[in-house]
């Protein structure tokens, strides 16, 4: 079905299924209970995982494929945003064009910088979207461009967003005096349907439903690359680049179609981000986000399908679940044990927690590079294995298979 | 593998349990009722508090903290009740609001502004905050207020000094209780003609970003219109930590006097700079070269040290004021913490107190209501004297002060002195003055 073979098909649905079933997953404690800090399951978080998700398979396909590692991706992401802004200011509130706009643009400095980039390869090669990436963020941030033409094109440090006074050419005028808010022919985009069932409370959101459905037909464009003859162009590439030029193949083409594709996933990415959140700051284009997305491929799995979509959603999940614990809470959770004990449990675990997740991360990072090269995905299949052996030997999990 | 038996009595069971399920969300779900987001149910409410833990500003950040915390105290009737003893407005009784004791979740904005829209978010959406509150940047609080506005809730602005927070970007759901570039510059201005002159020539170095602008363009219009000069305006970046080749070309410049548009750790580098250089000693056009700093705080005076001797600046509020409310407040807040607040502690203090009182007099936490409350409301004994909070642009107007660098400071924390309190008519602007100009405040938006 969908041209897929049997094994990615059971991936895609698996897939399907966790962003169906995302808020019941999510949010598996009732509110009030002393593990709610650890529900998940609100339309912010969700909307980044499943943003975040076709940010990293967007990258995946240049570096998990071909193995060029590029610093700069978060440059496009923030392109993409600030497109998308100005459509928004401009044009409609409506989503659609906005997005379009959004990968369009990203799809065009990506041609541009990786038109430049990909003269070299290696260190040099991530160094040079390094710089490119780090400029494009001091434009952005000082609105360099904006203070030459004597106006305002990225808003500099304050980040851009839509206001009651913009033109909005397509939209009617909004009524009394309220902020527009972004949406799909009427739906809004913040729009939920809470569902109170006892002591759980669920959230459908339409935005994130919105976002999870352009992340399915992501993550399905994104398998069809990976099985097609350009895929193994790809993946030529990254095993032995001189042998293929030695069989009289170029291989710019097909890398600079990757560093571009790769680019349009981030600019869509940019594009959903000010979709469910109508502000584009320059801080999502700093090397630290750039970073980011690196490690979420490597944390999930480079060169796997569902690898990156897991670092995503892990890495997401630190950044806004531990970062929020802070050592009020903790001492509610050890006020059972002796005053002297708890204060010294907390104390060990404090630095982890709260501000400090960047360390835990870190450790994280180390354990799986160390003893999980393949990523969480190897995890899995590792974990899997255990059980699958007793049954049949033969059965390979269609989880996922990497590149190499 | 699966066996399956069903029984008539668990199909039933099964079936009137998922029917209860589905059936419940129809009257279980409050806000719809209630007509805006996050209405709190009869027994809690919650605050959300949005400041910067880590990063630049983040002494300010945990120091609002730390006072946010005294106020949800003496709201719920902990502590000696502050300046809720002082506040003119009598109608909060140590119960609460609105007889639901106050909860509060923190977060920590980065001092970005996308992490502090990540973070508002995620208050309002999982912790179900109906307030959102704090923040120490004006670039911060402008994206937050402009989120609260979308999402339907209240944003009671920390310290954000730039114009645009109530100017060209101001919202119906914000408010600000904390004064502003222009006024910093319009008290600043009498007492620098009077100390030194009428005829000065201004150097300014500014921090590249929305309140550097327009602190830099408000000082500029208030000094020019007693007869300075403005020889040169210079940006610097707002992550500079060495100010060096910025200071050199200053002396060159025919300037003599020397405006610093930084806040936090960049001005406490900036003129540690300035005073290596031996600005401070340097004579120019046979006048002695001063060096001024238009927004001031106790955090940074501690920063530079010894630097800030007899440096002019303004400042929001401090802790020497001998008022009930400020003495109330600095005694509530020295017992607790052991140190005095900063103006930082005081403005968060004092909004969240305000937002109570609001809501209070409003008797609904309703957005709209409570913003009708606060809409042309005037109170005192929260430290600034005489306060009111216009409604045309959330802006409140009251008392600024004009400090100076102390001399001889009698111990770490008796850094500043105040020079001149300059009345509230001084300050006062039109709505729709040019510094002001481009904006609009739209309408109060409840949410849901």
């Amino acid at each position: 079905m969908f041209g897929l073979e049997k094994k990615d098909l059971r991936l895609l649905l698996i897939v399907v299924a966790l962003v169906v079933l995302a808020p019941f997953i999510l949010n598996p404690f009732p509110v009030g209970s002393d593990l709610a800090q650890f529900n998940a399951g609100y339309p912010d978080l969700m909307q980044r995982f499943v943003i975040f998700g076709i940010f990293a398979i967007g990258f995946n396909i240049l570096f998990g494929l071909t193995g060029y590692l590029s610093f700069g991706h978060a440059a496009f992401l923030g392109v993409g945003s600030y497109a998308a802004v100005w459509m928004f200011k401009l044009l409609s509130m409506n989503v659609l064009p906005a997005i379009f706009l959004a990968v369009v643009i990203a799809g065009i400095f990506s041609l541009a910088i990786g038109y430049i980039a990909l003269r070299r390869s290696g260190i040099y090669f991530s160094i040079l979207t390094l710089a490119f990436a780090q400029m494009m963020f001091a434009i952005a941030y000082s609105d360099l461009i904006g203070n030459f033409l004597r106006t305002s094109i990225t808003g500099g440090e304050t980040g851009l967003q839509p206001k009651v006074s913009d033109p909005r050419i397509l939209d009617a005028v909004v009524s009394s005096g309220q902020t527009p808010t972004a949406g799909l022919f009427g739906v809004e985009m913040r729009d939920s349907y809470v569902w109170n069932l006892g002591d759980w409370v669920f959230t459908f959101n339409f935005g994130y439903y919105f976002a999870g459905l352009i992340m399915v037909i992501s993550f399905y464009l994104s398998i069809r690359i990976f099985r097609s003859p350009f895929g193994m162009m790809l993946r030529a590439i990254k095993s032995n680049q001189t042998r293929m030029s030695y069989t009289g193949l170029n291989a710019k083409p097909y890398t600079l179609a990757a560093f571009v594709i790769s680019g349009m996933y981030a600019g869509l990415a940019g594009g959903l981000l000010v979709a469910m959140d109508t502000q584009a700051g320059a801080e999502r284009m700093f090397w630290t986000a750039s970073g980011e997305v690196v490690l979420m491929t490597i944390l999930g799995g480079a060169g796997t399908l569902i690898g990156p979509v897991l670092g995503a959603g892990f890495i997401k999940y630190f950044e806004n679940i531990i970062s929020k614990i802070n050592s009020t809470i903790l001492h509610q959770w050890f006020a059972w044990l002796p005053d002297g004990l708890e204060d010294f449990i907390v104390a060990v675990i404090y630095p982890f927690v709260g501000k400090g997740w960047h360390l835990t991360l870190g450790l994280v990072f180390m354990l799986v590079v160390i003893f999980l090269p393949g990523g969480l995905v190897q995890g899995g299949q590792k974990f899997a294995g255990l059980f699958r052996r007793k049954k049949s030997k033969d059965a390979k999990d269609g989880a996922t298979t990497p590149a190499e | 593998m699966s066996k399956s038996n069903f029984s008539r009595r668990g199909v039933l069971k099964t079936g009137a349990i998922a029917g209860a399920g589905l059936a419940l969300p129809t009257y279980l779900r409050a806000d719809a009722h209630t007509g805006f987001t996050n209405a709190p149910g009869d027994s809690e409410v919650i605050l959300g508090f949005n400041v910067p833990q880590t990063g630049p500003y983040a002494d300010e950040g945990l120091d609002e903290l730390r006072a946010y915390q005294l106020a949800v105290e003496h709201l719920n009737g902990g502590g000696d009740g502050g300046m809720l003893n002082t506040f003119s407005s009598k109608e909060l009784d140590g119960t609460g609001i609105l007889g639901r004791e106050v909860k509060y979740v923190t977060g920590d904005t980065q001092t970005k502004s996308d992490a502090a829209r990540a973070s508002a978010r995620s208050m309002i959406e999982k912790d179900g905050a109906i307030m959102i509150t704090g923040g120490s940047s004006s670039g911060v609080a402008v994206a937050v207020q402009a989120l609260c506005q979308e999402a339907g809730v209240i944003f009671m602005a920390g310290l954000t000094h730039s114009n645009d927070t109530t100017g060209k970007d101001k919202r119906a759901n914000g408010f600000r209780h904390f004064f502003n570039s222009y006024m910093s510059g319009a008290a600043l201005a009498p007492v620098l003609a009077a100390n030194y002159g009428t005829d000065r020539k201004a150097y300014h170095l500014t921090a590249d970003y929305n309140w550097g602008y327009t602190t830099e363009e408000a000082v500029k219009s208030s000094t020019e219109a007693l007869g300075w000069e403005t020889v040169s305006a210079v940006k610097t970046p707002l992550t500079q930590t060495d100010f060096s080749s910025y200071i050199a070309p200053v002396l060159n410049s025919g300037a003599d006097v020397l405006v610093l548009n930084h806040y936090g750790g960049n001005m406490v580098n900036s003129l540690t700079n300035a005073v290596q250089f031996g600005l401070r000693d340097a004579e120019v056009n046979g006048k002695n070269f001063e060096i001024i700093v238009p927004l001031y705080s106790r955090l940074m005076a501690k920063g530079a040290g010894a630097n800030v001797k007899g440096i002019f600046g303004s400042t929001n509020w401090h802790w020497s004021l001998q008022d009930e409310g400020s003495k109330a407040f600095v005694q509530s807040f020295g017992t607790k913490y052991g140190f005095p607040p900063s103006q930082a502690a005081h403005t968060t203090y004092v909004q969240t107190l305000l937002y109570a009182d609001a809501v209070t007099r409003a008797g609904s936490f309703n957005p709209c209501a409570v913003a009708e409350a606060l809409e042309g409301f005037e109170f005192d004994g929260l430290g600034n004297g005489k306060t009111l909070y216009r409604a045309d642009d959330h802006q409140c107007f009251k008392d600024v002060l004009v400090v100076k660098g102390k001399e001889n400071p009698e111990n770490e924390f008796d850094l500043l002195e105040i020079v001149e309190v300059t009345p509230v008519d001084q300050v006062t602007y039109e709505p729709d003055h040019p510094q002001f100009a481009g904006g609009s405040l739209g309408t109060c938006n409840p949410g849901a």
